[in-house]
């Protein structure tokens, strides 16, 4: 069976959620076209934030669609993967700082 | 130095089996919507010329470069050339048309024995603007270019150089190794007389086109980041940014089908499709003339062997009026004039 759950082709047929819901898939789209638009932040830097929250929420269609956007705005590989690693170093940070409330429980729990 | 399709014996040098590519999978499936069948979805009938202001000569297809994304399929072994008889055609047509821009483009010109005595002909008819797309390491190429910095300013020539990126190693893989360093070294030579100065006349464009199977980006966006960039790192000044897509035809076809990024791509042009841009599209404005004369409505079906649709496309037996009232050309690659913001060689359009 060689049935995935997920498949490229889907993403484009994203916007296809606002048939079971044209409201609320209205409002997501608009909200997310607004977010992306240039403002004190650059289309750019928005661009290289959302590959970085992408591979963040493990998204492949958001890795695909926004390396795809970066490589149109001219960001370069090195920037591309420079932006991962601040994603990933807030990841392991947010796993690591937990540490402290194990050894706060450590601690409490021993003698 | 890579060699062209043409002399690589590929398929794709063939302009039929384009044409039968750019026409099957996907469009003869019926997954992809035709261009004409988008052009109707969007109420758009026919696309025919709304004026004939720009005059785009391609000369020859020799240059001293093989770009990897070329529509040309230009290169060092490409003999083609017009002959002066073909060019004195062409002056008579400047001269009994009201055209404001001719557009001179290979191939390299440079590369064309009767290129300077062309230029200086052109200016005689009076035409406004005279346009050479040059690719920047011509000028240094060989020493009796040199002085074609100068000779542009002469003439006011309006100067428009290829540079896909501001960095050494995107343009380096789409046009060459050392292309970047050299480009710099001629954009330089180029401000040293004058061009994309404040304070001048003399006007030098960059056109950026994607170094890859995406679109380009907002026009004004990129020309910020090159403008800075170029400026910071070489001290080098241009007027504007063109972005050009590239189109699915030639060596960039080739290129596409080889990485298996055609249907992806094609894909991505059909869902850009903008009918502002398709309403304003240059072959609209344009009339594009091979170096044997024949006549087109756009320098890339030249390349696909798409004649302009009169009875007789040669640049000698031009009649206004059955011009204006052609129907204009159209096949799949037509999605890349349409996508997004719109692409000509002139940059974006909508």
């Amino acid at each position: 069976m060689d049935k995935q759950y997920y498949t490229p082709k889907d993403l484009k047929n994203f916007s296809n959620i606002t048939e079971w819901n044209k409201e609320l898939g209205d409002k997501f789209f608009d909200y997310y076209n607004s977010v992306f638009k240039e403002g004190h932040l650059s289309a750019r830097e928005k661009s290289l934030i959302a590959l970085a929250v992408s591979h963040v929420v493990h998204c492949p269609y958001c890795i695909d669609a926004y390396t795809k956007d970066s490589l149109q705005r001219g960001i370069e590989k090195e920037e591309m993967m420079e932006a991962v690693h601040v994603g990933a170093a807030i990841k392991s940070g947010a796993v690591l700082v937990h540490g402290v409330q194990m050894m706060n429980r450590h601690d409490q729990l021993s003698m | 130095m890579a060699k062209s399709l043409q002399a690589r014996k590929s398929e794709l040098s063939d302009q039929e089996m384009q044409l039968k590519i750019l026409s099957g999978g996907a469009f003869e499936t019926g997954e992809l919507p035709t261009f004409k069948a988008q052009l109707s979805k969007h109420k758009i009938q026919t696309l025919r010329p709304k004026t004939f202001s720009i005059l785009q000569l391609n000369i020859g297809y020799m240059c001293n470069q093989v770009c990897s994304h070329c529509h040309v399929d230009a290169g060092p072994d490409r003999k083609e050339m017009m002959t002066r008889k073909t060019m004195e055609e062409c002056l008579n047509v400047m001269k009994e048309f009201t055209i404001e821009t001719v557009d001179l483009t290979g191939g390299a010109p440079e590369m064309h024995p009767d290129f300077e005595w062309f230029v200086e002909q052109i200016r005689l008819t009076g035409v406004s603007e005279i346009i050479v797309r040059s690719n920047l390491t011509i000028i240094l190429a060989n020493k009796k270019y040199h002085q074609l910095p100068g000779f542009f300013a002469k003439h006011s020539v309006h100067v428009i150089s290829s540079l896909p990126f501001y960095k050494k190693n995107k343009t380096d893989s789409q046009r060459g190794k050392g292309v970047f360093d050299t480009s710099i070294t001629a954009i330089k030579m180029l401000n040293k007389v004058g061009y994309g100065q404040a304070n001048s006349n003399l006007k030098l464009d960059l056109v950026y086109n994607p170094s890859g199977a995406f679109l380009p980006s907002d026009q004004v966006a990129l020309e910020r980041d090159f403008k800075k960039a170029l400026k910071t790192d070489f001290d080098i000044d241009f007027n504007q940014l063109f972005t050009i897509t590239n189109l699915p035809i030639s060596r960039f076809l080739d290129y596409l089908i080889a990485s298996e990024n055609y249907e992806e791509y094609m894909q991505s042009l059909v869902d850009a499709f903008n009918p502002t841009a398709a309403e304003d599209v240059m072959c609209t404005n344009t009339l594009s003339v091979s170096w044997e004369g024949k006549i087109f409505d756009c320098d890339f079906n030249q390349m696909l062997g798409l004649k302009s649709a009169v009875k007789n496309p040669h640049i000698s037996q031009l009649n206004q009026n059955e011009l204006m009232q052609r129907e204009l050309q159209l096949s799949q690659h037509c999605y890349g004039c349409t996508a997004g913001a719109g692409s000509s060689c002139q940059g974006s359009i909508a």
